[in-house]
């Protein structure tokens, strides 16, 4: 009883039209929810609404029979009985007849017939009286816009749900369409309407059908749309696409061959219109309707077509064909959309009937093609009517033979031949020799419009060869007259574009682009069908290759040979022709290895590398090889400089080992086995520095050992754990065979320390950097032998100055797992053992500095080189401990901070030179590296590591900064401090803006001050910008706001650094954005400096200070002084 | 008072690509016309030729043209651009506005004010017309 009630309190709710929207909903949705779990029946409502659906108060009564619709449509799929149906189609449909309760009629027809699959449908005799109420009693055009739509839904549904019904009611259907229909203008209503009017279409295809009678009217209703044009573009969002209901119409039009006599001639008559869009969408509702109005139907109108296609083309083409690189594959000429639809038009039609090829090929303007061609020679001679004759001709063309077979062979009769004709290429006979018409004279004439066409037809030919798997089958296409055809004349052609490449100079790309296109096309041919046999295939491929190899200099011809190669390259693994491979491998891959090998030839290394990369990289198997040649050219070059001393081989190996990591390790993840052929080729260039023990000549350069490293590095990051774990044990074998071990033996005391020099032989030197890359690389899981001797080896040599040993030994101590205590004894305590003499200070700071390394750093003993680099390697250190997250950071911090004071805790004035190296320590520790210690090179990152040093030094820093004795320190510590903010993610200084804000200016303003810090001062330039900008900030830069334009209008006229000015002057236009009586007061101030800032040198500062001075001048536009 | 537009149908020309400038200081794209919503580059009241700046000299003089011959808009149009140039150039410069010969009914009277600091900075007390003027150099909405 309690639902009951409720139900009547809901009922009043929803009937009542002065309630809000919500407040219907949610009433509705109680009563569903109660009906769903059958705590309610459908009778009872009805019984219970018997009231509200009778009363002669017609908007309860409206509200009353829309509820009931309502709660059918939540009841879509709960089974009914099929009486209860029946008679609640029957008040519905009664309804339909009444327009005030329309809605609701509507709405509770379109659920009962929607239903689907569930016990209660609506009968077909049902379903016809629906239809029959509704074609009589509703006046469509007359309801709103959502009544509307639920019409044709209506309809729409009937015709799909229902077709036996409705094909009784047959004219009737039809005319309540029309009138539907009539005068409508909404695109949602449009929607459904023209797929209504498809609908049946497909339900009367008889002739004598209703359709069929009454096509010429219902032709009318829809044409009247097309071109679909909206006035009303925008505001509309809910509303449907212009390309969606084009497409309907499109459909609409097509749906059936009754429509022909009226829809073709519109369709051309609107072709002939100068709006764009209105070509575009005729063009492919014609290509619609000739799918399906049949050939038959269509062909009285192709003469009418095809002038229109060929206006439309002749209308979209431009004049320009491009001779460049990224056209080789590509038509070279823009095409717009109506170019492309009228080409799909063509193709369609010749595709359907081969007959429509008559019309193209009887065409005076098709025809008068060989005239154009023959007079002139070169395409740039051409008066723009000819160029757009060429191009047209030839795309018709292109589009006609690549419809299908048949339509190919045709034009390749008919043109092809003649074609060649003009251009004087010959055809051979059976017996292979080449036949010399009396009339040609054997000479080639290279007209290149005449190039191009053809070039066209074959790509366009191309296609038509069945691939591998289907051409068993039909083994007849080999006969096809085409391809006997090209076969003919293969020899000649090939010899033609040939010579074509050749005389090609350098200032006309055309010849050669030209050439090597239709050398392209030749040989493109897929399967062993193909017009161009073996040998043939293998001319082409020589002719290139030679080109890539003959030439010294970088021409478009090289680049366009190049690319060629590359391009047929692909196309041979794509679709696995065995045969052709192994031509490739034979010709071109090993070609241009044996170039990579062997001595000297025209060609310049980096371009035969760069050849070489490219076209290897097609397959798998052409890289191993590439690989393998690398690896003998490295140990032949490599060793030819170590016993003869030529300076130019080892610049060949740098220019391999570059080609290496450029070329090749990015695209390790496409292709298969590279991994496996680069480890090959790491161990091998460690065999290669073992076996070379003498150098007879020192390095003149870095640059190979800096390559050597990148290469290494690199491939020991990408490789897997195993190999990574044998080019380790590789390394470490030849390091240990070497005489670098004696550094191991160094003992750790200041004594033996201070001697060091960089006195490494040069060959050391190589095995001490490569080997560290390796270490750089190595992942965490990989295991690194004798780890105590190793860090011992790289902690004497980054004493020595060897930068890369120091991030060896970062790396290492980041990395290391359960040997990480044992090494940073090693690192830290251990060297103080050795330290004997008793501590000379009496400070008990127990932050590392009793250790060797940390006085050495503070400079109590030893010179000051090797203090600096002291302290660099100690940077490293502290970034490998740092991202781990280990505490002794905390330590090397502290003597890092230690080392910024001007007279630290001992009482020991530090050098200016160690001071700045100590505040560059912080910008190692905190920003991210390059060379070492990234996600790429397998370091362990904790997360939030820079918010957590940046907790810790920050402190630290600030407190020295305002008890510091001496103005460099100052500046240091400002430049450490500039360090940490700058690196750190910016949402921290956010969190902080009140406590950093005061600092960050006074850093800006020290930083000033000299020029050799414009770097740092301008990333916390940065940072200072993106705390204006954020609301976060926004209050304390409100409270900071004179020091901050104080500061800003400073460095306005920062003279050492253009982005810093600029930077400044963008934050002062941003300060804007504060409280009018914060920033008013400055307004004089900062027009001044901003004034001065118009006269700036750079066109960037003054831009930006024109919009700064624009902004600030109109907060007050009265009296402004200008 | 004129009700209605006084030229009612400008033709509007295409604005031109503008070539990357190294040196020159000018800066006057974007004003708008006083009457219509397209900017003085594209009804060719400025062209890129009028504008003649001699950074050495300190010297700009800026040629413009009205649509039509006794456009009432002439002052305003010479207003935006001064004030435009003011706010745009180091003060420097000295500049000098003018109308293009023979392109207004009153071309000598116009010189002489939009030439006359008094009288423009008298102008510029106007709460009006700086209000209007702002107007014009806002940036365009397209």
């Amino acid at each position: 009883m309690a639902a009951l009630n409720n139900l009547t309190e809901h009922l009043e709710a929803f009937v009542d039209v002065t309630r809000s929207p919500t407040h219907h909903a949610e009433s509705l949705k109680a009563i569903a929810t109660s009906l769903e779990k059958s705590v309610l029946s459908i009778n009872q409502l009805v019984v219970e609404m018997d009231m509200y659906l009778t009363t002669t108060d017609d908007v309860v009564r409206a509200r009353g029979i829309l509820l009931l619709a309502e709660m059918l449509d939540y009841l879509k799929s709960k089974p009914l009985d099929n009486a209860v149906v029946n008679s609640l189609v029957g008040f519905f449909t009664a309804k339909l007849a009444e327009w005030r309760s329309v809605r609701g009629a509507l709405t509770g027809c379109l659920a009962l017939i929607k239903r689907k699959g569930v016990a209660g449908l609506v009968t077909a005799v049902d379903a016809e009286a629906v239809a029959k109420s509704m074609a009589q009693s509703v006046q469509v055009q007359s309801l709103a816009l959502y009544d509307r739509k639920l019409c044709f839904e209506l309809l729409e549904c009937l015709l799909e749900q229902y077709p036996e019904a409705m094909i009784n009611l047959g004219d009737l259907m039809v005319y309540a369409t029309c009138e539907a229909i009539d005068g409508e203008k909404d695109p949602p209503c449009l929607m459904v309407a023209f797929h209504v009017v498809e609908l049946l279409a497909r339900l009367f295809p008889s002739p004598s059908g209703p359709v069929a009678s009454e096509a010429s009217d219902l032709f009318e209703f829809i044409s009247c749309y097309f071109p679909l044009h909206y006035t009303h573009t925008k505001g509309d969002e809910a509303s449907i696409p212009r390309e969606d209901l084009s497409r309907g119409l499109s459909l609409a039009i097509s749906s059936t061959p009754f429509f022909e006599p009226y829809a073709i001639p519109l369709l051309l008559e609107k072709l002939s219109s100068s709006l764009p869009v209105a070509k575009v969408d005729s063009l492919i509702c014609l290509k619609d309707c000739a799918v399906n109005y049949g050939v038959n139907r269509m062909k009285k109108h192709y003469k009418g077509i095809w002038s229109a296609i060929k206006d439309a083309l002749y209308a979209s083409t431009g004049t320009d064909l491009s001779f460049g690189l990224e056209s080789l594959t590509s038509p070279g000429f823009e095409m717009n959309e109506i170019h492309i639809e009228a080409a799909n038009l063509l193709q369609r039609l010749v595709k359907q009937d081969i007959s429509f090829l008559g019309l193209v090929a009887d065409d005076i303007r098709v025809k008068m093609i060989f005239d154009t061609i023959s007079r002139y020679s070169r395409y740039e001679e051409m008066p723009d009517t000819s160029k757009l004759e060429v191009l047209v001709v030839s795309q018709i063309l292109f589009v006609s033979a690549r419809a299908s077979v048949e339509s190919c062979n045709t034009i390749f009769e008919t043109f092809f031949v003649r074609l060649m004709n003009t251009l004087g290429i010959v055809e051979k006979t059976s017996s292979g020799d080449l036949v010399h018409n009396e009339n040609s004279t054997g000479s080639t004439r290279l007209y290149h419009g005449g190039l191009h066409l053809c070039i066209e037809l074959l790509t366009a030919s191309k296609d038509l060869i069945p691939s591998s798997e289907e051409n068993s089958s039909t083994p007849e296409s080999a006969q096809q007259s085409w391809c006997s055809i090209v076969n003919r004349f293969s020899v000649s052609l090939i010899e033609a574009f040939t010579s074509a490449v050749q005389s090609s100079n350098d200032d006309c790309s055309a010849d050669a682009y030209l050439g090597v296109k239709g050398l392209l096309a030749m040989g493109m041919f897929r399967g062993g069908f193909s017009p161009v046999s073996r040998s043939e295939f293998e001319k082409i491929l020589t002719t290139l290759t030679s080109i890539i190899t003959d030439n010294s200099a970088k021409t478009v011809k090289w680049e366009l040979a190049l690319k060629a190669l590359v391009c047929m390259g692909s196309f041979i693994d794509q679709y696995h022709e065995s045969e052709k491979a192994m031509s490739y491998m034979g010709i071109v891959v090993e070609t241009l290895v044996s170039l990579v090998c062997s001595s000297p030839c025209g060609l310049p290394h980096p371009m035969i590398l760069e050849a070489t990369s490219e076209v290897c990289s097609t397959r798998p198997t052409y890289v191993e090889k590439m690989v393998q040649g690398f690896e003998e050219a490295f140990c032949s070059s490599f060793s030819d400089f170590c016993v003869n001393g030529n300076f130019k081989s080892i610049e060949n190996c740098s220019q391999l080992l570059e080609c290496v990591t450029n070329k090749l390790l990015p695209r390790l993840t496409e292709i298969d086995g590279l991994e496996k052929s680069l480890v090959h080729f790491a161990i091998s260039m460690w065999n290669q520095i073992e076996s070379s023990v003498v150098f007879s000549y020192d390095f003149n350069g870095r640059e190979f050992v800096e390559a050597a490293m990148k290469t290494m590095r690199q491939i020991v990051g990408v490789a897997s754990v195993e190999s990574q774990n044998s080019i380790i044990q590789k390394a470490y074998n030849v390091i240990s065979s070497s005489t670098l071990p004696a550094m191991e033996s160094v003992p750790l005391t200041f004594a033996a320390l201070e001697g060091l020099q960089r006195d490494l032989s040069t060959r050391n030197e190589l095995m001490l950097s490569l080997f560290a890359s390796v270490v750089i690389g190595a992942s965490p899981m990989a295991s690194i032998p004798d780890v105590k001797s190793l860090i011992k080896l790289f902690l004497v040599s980054f004493l020595k100055g060897y930068i890369p040993a120091a991030q060896a030994l970062g790396s290492m101590v980041n990395k290391l797992g359960t040997g990480l205590e044992e090494a940073c004894d090693t690192i830290f305590h251990e060297s103080s053992v050795g330290n004997n003499t008793s501590s000379v200070d009496s400070s008990k700071t127990i932050c590392g500095s009793e250790t060797l390394l940390a006085k050495i750093c503070l400079g109590f003993y030893g010179s000051l080189d090797l203090q600096t680099r002291a302290i660099t390697g100690l940077a490293w250190i502290g970034k490998g401990l740092l991202m781990r997250g280990d505490k002794r950071v905390n330590e090397i911090a502290l003597v890092l901070v230690e080392c910024l004071k001007s007279t630290n805790s001992s009482g020991i004035a530090l050098h200016p030179s160690a001071m700045k190296h100590a505040a560059d320590a912080f910008l190692t520790l905190m920003s991210d590296s390059e060379a070492c210690l990234n996600r790429k090179l397998h370091a362990v990152i904790r997360p939030l590591y820079k918010q957590r040093f940046f907790s810790i030094t920050v402190p630290v820093l600030e407190s020295l900064i305002v008890n510091s004795q001496t103005p460099l320190s100052r500046t240091m510590l400002h430049v450490a401090l500039a360090h940490v903010i700058s690196n750190v993610p910016v949402t921290v200084i956010l969190d902080n803006t009140k406590k950093l804000l005061p600092i960050i200016l006074e850093g800006s303003s020290v930083l000033s001050v000299e020029s050799e810090h414009k770097e740092t001062l301008f990333s916390l330039l940065l940072v200072l910008s993106g705390t204006l900008t954020d609301i976060k900030g926004q209050q304390s830069v409100s409270d900071n706001a004179h020091r901050i334009i104080e500061c800003l209008v400073k460095l306005a006229s920062y003279p050492h650094l253009m982005v810093v000015r600029e930077t400044a002057i963008q934050c002062l236009a941003t300060l804007l954005e504060l409280p009018h009586r914060r920033i008013y007061p400055f307004r004089r101030e900062v027009l001044q400096a901003v004034s001065k800032a118009l006269d700036d040198p750079k066109r960037r500062v003054r831009e930006e200070a024109i919009k700064c001075r624009q902004a600030w001048t109109s907060i007050s536009s009265r009296s402004t002084p200008f | 008072m004129v009700s209605g537009l006084i030229n009612e149908n400008p033709t509007v020309y295409e604005r031109k690509e503008r070539r990357v400038r190294t040196d020159s200081t000018n800066t006057d794209e974007d004003i708008r016309d006083p009457e219509h919503p397209y900017s003085l580059e594209q009804l060719k009241v400025l062209t890129e030729d009028s504008v003649e700046v001699d950074d050495f000299k300190s010297y700009v003089r800026v040629t413009f043209t009205p649509t039509v011959e006794h456009c009432s808009m002439a002052t305003i149009i010479g207003l935006s651009v001064r004030v435009k140039l003011m706010r745009s150039l180091p003060p420097r410069y000295k500049i000098d506005i003018r109308v293009a010969p023979g392109s207004h009914a009153t071309e000598a009277a116009l010189n002489k004010q939009l030439n006359d600091k008094e009288r423009v900075a008298a102008a510029l007390e106007n709460p009006n017309l700086v209000e209007m003027v702002d107007e014009c150099l806002s940036p365009s909405f397209e």
